[in-house]
């Protein structure tokens, strides 16, 4: 029994820490990814990896069946709602006329009518 | 109908009794008025229809959830990587999927399974065509290669 116990603990531990590494991670992937499009990018290592090492780790300390299902509930959630923001953001930046960086090659989506991109790019 | 309102009062109740975790009369019969009022806001609103509740996806769905999850993870590593060698290490490039789909509901999974993969974000959607923003060349082909695509067409039914 305590054996079993030390083992929960260590693996929720773990967990716990790979979800920290992964936030931290994604927040320094916002800051050294170049535009908001890229930039949703590293957010999805906090949404998806985040979230679910972090909530894991968690159902593993749950004292009850019923705090098992609610933590589950919140996954469910965190999953649905995160991408949907996400989506929400970037087809905002891209109707407000927001130019991603692009890496080598033609860029067949350029738009060049509208002159006032504001990138905060460089 | 009739069965999709069925199974919607059992799946409510069944949620309610879940979350509540308490058996005695009061809040039992406070639960059931709970469902009720969901319920009939829910036709009220005129949400009970294939979109909004689409049942007929759940076994299907079932089974697509793992094969996602690896999918994930698999993305979560690589984009972990680009995070660390910086800036110069990403290379990002437009996408366009064709949809195979033949229902909205199933086009909405495949959109949001591309957005909740890290590496690639659905930007816009006009028709059956959807406008994917991926971080490097190696989440582009990931998604050229149809499989997700193929997958999420294949959760329908009719």
């Amino acid at each position: 029994m305590e054996t079993a116990a030390l083992i929960l603990d260590i693996l929720s531990w773990a967990l716990l820490l790979i979800g920290s590494a992964a936030c931290v991670l994604a927040g320094i992937g916002l800051h050294r990814f170049p535009d908001v499009y890229s930039r949703t990018h590293a957010s999805g290592v906090s949404d998806t990896l985040g979230v679910l090492a972090i909530l894991t780790g968690l159902l593993l300390q749950a004292p009850s069946f019923g705090v098992g299902i609610k933590l589950l509930m919140v996954l469910g959630f965190l999953w649905i709602s995160g991408p949907t923001a996400t989506h929400a953001l970037v087809q905002a930046a891209w109707i407000r006329g927001i130019e991603p960086v692009l890496g080598a090659g033609p860029d067949p989506f350029h738009r060049d009518e509208d002159g006032d991109n504001t990138e905060e790019v460089q | 109908m009739t069965f999709r309102l069925a199974t919607l009062v059992v799946l409510f109740s069944g949620i309610w009794l879940l979350w509540s975790g308490y058996f005695e009369p009061l809040l039992l019969s406070l639960g059931a008025v709970s469902v009720a009022i969901t319920i009939w806001l829910s036709l009220r609103m005129q949400l009970l229809d294939r979109e909004s509740a689409p049942l007929h996806l759940t076994w299907r769905f079932l089974l697509y959830v793992p094969w996602l999850l690896r999918e994930i993870l698999l993305a979560n590593w690589a984009v972990i990587g680009l995070i660390i060698r910086g800036r110069g290490a990403i290379s990002p490039r437009w996408v366009v999927v064709d949809g195979r789909q033949h229902h909205d509901e199933t086009l909405a999974i495949l959109a949001n399974s591309i957005t909740l993969t890290p590496g690639t974000v659905t930007v816009d959607v006009a028709g059956r065509t959807l406008l994917v923003h991926a971080v490097d060349a190696a989440a582009a082909d990931g998604l050229l290669s149809d499989d997700m695509n193929r997958r999420v067409a294949a959760l329908e039914v009719d």
